[in-house]
């Protein structure tokens, strides 16, 4: 089996780089925490790895605008590469403050084949506060994201400031058509909020939770898949535990929707690469 | 050139910061303004083309998708506009990072004279708005004078082309830097320039500060080094060793104690050692997980085989109450620095608040710095910006509120890390300096910061001399340094590492040379916010996000290197020596040749005298209530009040899950919003073992005798911890004292000897809990004088003192995360069990203050019963009996039985008669459910589990008084055959939500 190698970009005020490291290594991949000097300096490649992942945090601590300068550092100083590593069919995943540093730098949407051009804007929640509660996120199954295959309804924290998707209609009309909207927020039944606080926590636009690139393999998301790393982080998992041991079964068994969800991009990885 | 971006949101795009302007203004003051959009405006005084300008214009500040900007004023419709900036020196996170980027996409290097930085002007329309009204927005919701300057324009008075007119908020100081030689002729000379320097030297301590000086072996010594009296830098240096903050000189005081009852009389010499040092010291012995205490930074126990944790917990009241945001974020940010700082560095893993404020709609006549209201919004939003950027998880938190905390509000913070258990093979909990070894300064770079404390008014401010004695803490820089620091530990770089807290470098750099017997210091490297500032004022500067780290010079490179890398900046400063001498240089020039023992040459302990009168000779009786008939709206009621409420909106704006090691959040229930017993935590994620940590507070119990305060709130710290999946075997406790002045005077401080008796019984308190429980008090930390005197209408000033407080944290390990338990009846059919003793004690309790009485009959703790009760129930919850739990706490059974069936969402019928009571007594429906009774749980448990479960508990006060039902979703209590309290959980919602629901 070959090996797969994830980088998990650190430093600059990210803060979810070690969490976000061991989903990795709970999917099946080496992960890397890599320093974006290191990368920038040229001691360690992009071209060495096969998944990309930008992580959540504060970087440079927000004050213009969330992930606005990690994408300003990073396309001023290594522009190319990132997008000779998308040329290649590799996979990107932003998390949160990844999310935005994505949607800034122009990996998302990427619409047309122009990963440099910012259409979409993740911006202040409506409610007007930093908000962590968790979520429940309907996948769009007819999405090519590679992250959410066969993932069905998924529940991940959200831990953000500022996560409400906007963008012009039109814009918006063609990340549905292209099935580019990857996860919408959901009432518990699943459906989508309809806009509705707090299951849609922030107000995003047509309860945009998470949205990929046409080629399904560069993928942003405002929730947190990697907080949902054990089955004690999800917080009904007491409930859930009394339930199971009440008709007579352990607690939940195998991995979480969490990990899945890294794991089917190390899967995708090594299916395809 | 100076030249003004300004940003904004499109017009058609909610702005959020305006419509939360809307809401407070209309909220705190009545005021109704149409619209509000905030303009955001960045200052950059550059020699930069005006190609360049666009250029940062486009690319940094502006977001093509949701914003517009100008480098010419935005022509945004207003009738008023304000305009808000920060005062010089006032650090300015988003210039700083401003200044990053323009470096980056630019590839320009800034000059000293050259600067960003950034300020807001919100546009406001609205028919009936006055100047007045303006103004008073503008100065009491969108600024505070201590840290901030305003302007206001009518829309008449605008000039579209001139816009706000920013001008760079840049510190000139135009002062060649010096230090001064005092005159010690005399003690009153010497106490005179105590006073004009502010140094607050004790009287007791002048002679020997004179005496030392004067002595012949150290002016001979001294003229060596061309000195001869002492310098300003040296009695800076010894005014803030020996201050009560460093020194702790109350806590190691001489207490005259008299009962008044009883007549007797002792002398208590150091309430530090004798309750607090060697009860700890003695736990340590005996507990195999007590790693390091009482010496570091913070306190160190076992976590696992490979790894130890680090806890400790600060105040940062005085600056909170000045400028609520400033002091909250530098509070949160600053207590994150003491882990970093303890044994060779760990890892920050959690952290969480503890707010006492006053009352937020207090309307009467005296008007405190900040009103609570405002405080505490601003104290909320610090401990945000701070923990959340810090990318530390806030899992715990309380707020409260007294009238005492309107003279002084206090502010907790608390702080976890983790290390592994050693680093390059060595023990990770222990450093030390040695001689030829580099001091290095990392981090944030001096200014006037924290000097001496809050001192000067803001009237005196020109514009641009430096507002520095509150800061505002920088969470993205220290976060840096965080891991950075990580990094120089593992590679084994780093011998010593502690923070520079108060008395900035003179602490630090004091403090650890006394390890290697001595340093030479070389202040003009000290890296400086801006020229000019004296000597002294660099070496006892409060300047945040610094670490001063000893490295040896082989390594130095590599350090460096790393340092580099981060974008860090460090600095060598001095080298660690053995001469016994602290030198400090200024360009080669002695300013400071004092001896490494000076501390220890005899300075005279405080004294105080503590007087007990002991409640019931105070007149202090059980008030006369007889039993309510509407017991629906007495819970109601109960459910209402602001220190029982729901305060969910303040623990959503935390992110307590960061670090992905969330196992009992904060909010707990079906619906993820009932307030949990005590936060666990995987700090290790490949790990089942879970760091349970719970906090108490209990100031109420104060009003009655300290002493009971004391053992109830670590009671019901510890209760917390059991009831989540806690060990009793091993936990650790944290101790954190907020006390009024307990210095009599007659006139100023009348009651100071009955406070000193209150501290002295909190004290005895302490160690008798410790001991009986076998709780070693890994940290601790006390703030002396949470005190006020507040402004009256008539000009007149009225001293207002807070409850004597003790905010009491605890620790434990969870060997099996999976086996915690919530507080959440999950399953009908289960059956609901009382553990512990209910007794007649509603003195000080939320029920008799609801009647504006305080009692008699505080609750007392009975440590024998509850050890082996707490001991019984870990085994119940290791073995998976117990399908909840949760800790009885304020409010009594009534309002926890509430709490239980708000958070399961199913139907709870109970008898109040099968309630163990205390000596079988005959309690009234009241007391029953609303006496405050230490050591007890209510629990629910599978009727298969019943039989095991019982046979466990035997012989101790438990009893099974209930179940959970299916049928219906309503609390139904009866007593006495009759129905008391009938309630739908909906019910209990609104009531549990009704005072601060509405806030997001």
């Amino acid at each position: 089996m070959n090996e797969v190698k994830a980088l998990v970009l650190t430093g600059f005020g990210l803060n979810c780089d070690n969490e976000t490291a061991l989903a990795f290594e709970k999917a099946g991949a080496r992960a890397h925490r890599v320093h974006i000097n290191t990368l920038i300096s040229g001691e360690e490649r992009l071209e060495d790895y096969q998944i990309l992942a930008f992580g959540g945090g504060f970087s440079w601590g927000d004050d213009h605008g969330a992930g606005v300068i990690q994408a300003l550092k990073l396309k001023n100083n290594i522009g190319k590469d990132l997008l000779d590593f998308v040329e290649a069919g590799k996979l990107v995943i932003g998390i949160c403050n990844g999310f935005q540093a994505l949607v800034n730098l122009g990996l998302l949407p990427g619409l047309e084949g122009d990963y440099t051009k910012r259409s979409v804007a993740i911006t202040y929640n409506d409610c007007g506060n930093f908000r962590d509660q968790w979520v429940r996120l309907a996948p769009n199954e007819s999405s090519p994201c590679v992250f959410t295959k066969g993932l069905g309804l998924s529940d991940y924290p959200v831990r953000h400031g500022e996560g409400k998707v906007v963008a012009e209609p039109e814009v918006i009309e063609t990340l549905v058509a292209n099935n580019q909207v990857v996860f919408q927020y959901a009432d518990q039944a699943g459906n989508p909020a309809g806009g509705a606080f707090p299951a849609n926590p922030n107000g995003a636009v047509a309860d945009i939770a998470g949205i990929c690139d046409p080629t399904g393999r560069i993928f942003g998301l405002m929730p947190h898949p990697e907080a949902y790393n054990h089955f004690t982080s999800h917080p009904d998992w007491p409930r859930r535990k009394e339930e199971a041991k009440r008709k007579g079964k352990a607690p939940e068994e195998g991995i979480t929707t969490g990990i899945k969800l890294f794991e089917n991009g190390v899967n995708y990885i090594r299916e395809t690469i | 050139m100076i030249s003004n971006i300004e940003i904004t949101l499109k017009q058609d795009l909610r702005d959020a910061e305006g419509s939360a302007l809307k809401k407070k203004a209309d909220s705190y003051f009545g005021i109704k303004i149409d619209t509000a959009r905030c303009v955001h405006i960045v200052t950059m005084e550059t020699d930069l083309s005006q190609e360049d300008l666009d250029t940062s214009r486009q690319e940094i500040f502006t977001n093509p998708v949701t914003q517009i900007s100008s480098l010419d004023p935005l022509d945004i419709p207003f009738d008023w506009c304000i305009w808000v900036g920060f005062r010089p020196g006032v650090k300015d996170n988003a210039g700083a990072t401003a200044m990053e980027a323009v470096k980056d996409v630019l590839g320009k290097t800034f000059t000293a004279d050259e600067g960003i930085y950034t300020s807001k002007r919100y546009c406001l329309t609205g028919e009936g708005l006055t100047r007045e009204d303006v103004e008073k927005i503008a100065a009491e919701i969108l600024s505070n004078a201590i840290i901030q300057q305003f302007k206001v324009f009518h829309k008449d008075e605008w000039d579209k082309k001139v816009g706000a007119d920013v001008k760079p908020a840049k510190v000139i100081l135009n002062h060649e830097p010096c230090f001064d030689i005092v005159n010690i002729d005399t003690d009153e000379m010497l106490a005179q320039i105590s006073d004009e320097r502010n140094l607050a030297l004790n009287p007791r301590d002048i002679p020997v500060i004179r005496d030392y000086f004067l002595d012949e072996k150290v002016l001979n010594d001294r003229v060596e080094v061309g000195l001869s009296k002492p310098t300003d830098v040296e009695l800076e240096y010894i005014s803030q060793a020996r201050s009560d903050h460093c020194n702790h000189n109350t806590f190691n005081g001489v207490f005259r104690y008299t009962d008044v009852e009883t007549g007797e009389t002792v002398i208590e010499d150091s309430l530090f050692k004798t309750y607090i040092k060697d009860p700890t010291l003695e736990l340590k012995d005996k507990k195999d997980w007590v790693v390091s205490v009482l010496w570091d930074n913070a306190g160190v126990g076992t976590f696992d085989e490979d790894n130890n944790y680090v806890v400790t917990g600060e105040t940062h009241n005085s600056p909170s109450n000045m400028e609520a945001y400033g002091g909250a974020i530098t509070g949160i940010v600053g207590v994150y620095r003491d882990p970093m700082g303890t044994g060779l560095g760990s890892k920050l893993f959690m952290g969480s608040f503890g707010y006492c404020v006053g009352d937020v709609n207090y309307d009467g006549p005296l008007k405190p710095p900040l009103h609570p209201r405002r405080l505490l919004d601003g104290v909320i939003e610090g401990v945000k910006d701070g923990g959340n950027k810090s990318g530390v998880p806030t899992t715990f938190g309380q707020t409260l509120f007294d009238p005492g905390y309107m003279g002084k509000a206090l502010v907790f913070v608390t702080a976890l890390g983790i290390m592994p258990k050693t680093v390059d093979g060595k023990p990770s909990h222990e450093k030390t300096t040695s001689p030829g070894e580099l001091i290095i300064m990392s981090g944030g770079r001096v200014g006037k910061d924290g000097i001496h404390g809050v001192t000067a008014s803001s009237e005196s401010y020109s514009e641009n001399t430096p507002a520095g004695h509150v800061q505002i803490g920088d969470p993205y820089t220290q976060k840096k340094m965080h891991d950075f620091l990580l990094v120089c530990r593992d590679e084994g770089l780093i011998p010593f590492i502690t923070d520079n807290g108060g008395g900035g470098l003179s602490s630090s750099v004091g403090e650890s040379a006394m390890l290697s017997n001595g340093c030479e210091v070389w202040l003009e490297k000290v890296p400086l916010k801006y020229e000019g500032l004296d000597m002294w004022e660099i070496w006892v500067s409060e300047s945040q996000e610094r670490m001063t780290i000893s490295v040896k010079p082989e390594n130095l490179d590599r350090f460096m290197e790393l340092s580099d890398l981060h974008e860090v900046e460090s600095t060598v400063i001095g080298k660690y020596t053995d001469t016994g001498k602290l030198h400090i240089k200024y360009n080669d020039e002695t300013c400071a040749y004092v001896d490494m023992d000076l501390l220890d040459k005899g300075f005279p302990a405080w004294e105080f005298d503590a007087v007990w009168t002991p409640p019931k000779t105070r007149g202090m009786t059980e008030p006369v209530i007889s039993t309510p008939v509407d017991f629906n709206g007495i819970l109601e009621e109960m459910l209402t009040r602001p220190n029982i409420c729901s305060k969910e909106w303040i623990i959503r704006q935390y992110d307590h899950e960061v670090q992905g090691g969330s196992v009992v959040k904060p909010l707990v229930g079906v619906n993820h919003n009932i307030p949990s017993d005590a936060s666990v935590t995987r700090p290790v994620l490949t790990s089942e073992k879970g760091l349970a940590f719970s906090q108490s507070l209990l100031p109420w119990y104060s009003k009655i005798d300290a002493y009971h305060m004391m053992t109830c709130t670590i009671d019901e710290a510890v209760r917390r911890l059991i009831a989540v999946g806690g060990s009793f075997d091993h936990i650790g406790g944290l101790d954190n004292f907020c006390w009024p002045n307990i210095g009599f005077d007659e006139k100023t401080n009348p009651d100071g000897k009955f406070k000193a008796a209150q501290l002295v019984r909190a004290c005895r308190a302490l160690k008798d809990t410790c001991m009986a429980y076998e709780i070693p008090l890994l940290s601790g930390k006390d703030s002396m004088y949470v005190d006020g005197h507040l402004e009256g209408p008539f000009g007149e000033r009225t001293k207002v003192s807070a409850l004597e407080t003790v905010q009491f944290s605890a620790t434990s390990v969870v060997d099996e995360v999976g086996k915690c338990v919530t507080l959440d009846p999950k399953i009908a059919g289960d059956l609901v069990y009382v553990m512990g003793e209910t007794g007649d004690e509603l003195g000080a309790s939320e029920y008799y203050e609801m009647f504006g009485k305080t009692g008699l009959n505080v609750p007392q703790v009975d440590f024998s019963g509850s050890k082996v009760l707490y001991k019984a129930l870990e085994k119940a919850i290791d073995k998976e009996l117990v399908a909840s739990c949760h800790a009885v706490a304020r409010g009594g059974i009534g309002v926890h039985l509430a709490v239980m069936a708000m958070a399961g969402r199913l139907g709870l019928e109970l008898d109040l008669d099968k309630i163990p009571v205390k000596d079988q007594a005959d309690l009234t429906d009241e007391k029953l459910l609303f006496s405050e009774s230490a050591g007890r749980f209510l629990l629910t448990v599978a009727p298969e589990n019943k039989e095991t479960f019982e046979k466990l508990c035997k012989g101790l006060p438990c009893a099974c008084i209930g179940s959970v039902v299916d049928r219906h979703d309503r609390l139904k209590i009866t007593g006495n055959k009759k129905t008391l309290v009938d309630l739908t959980v909906e019910a209990l919602d609104t009531a549990f939500n009704k005072t601060f629901g509405e806030m997001i």
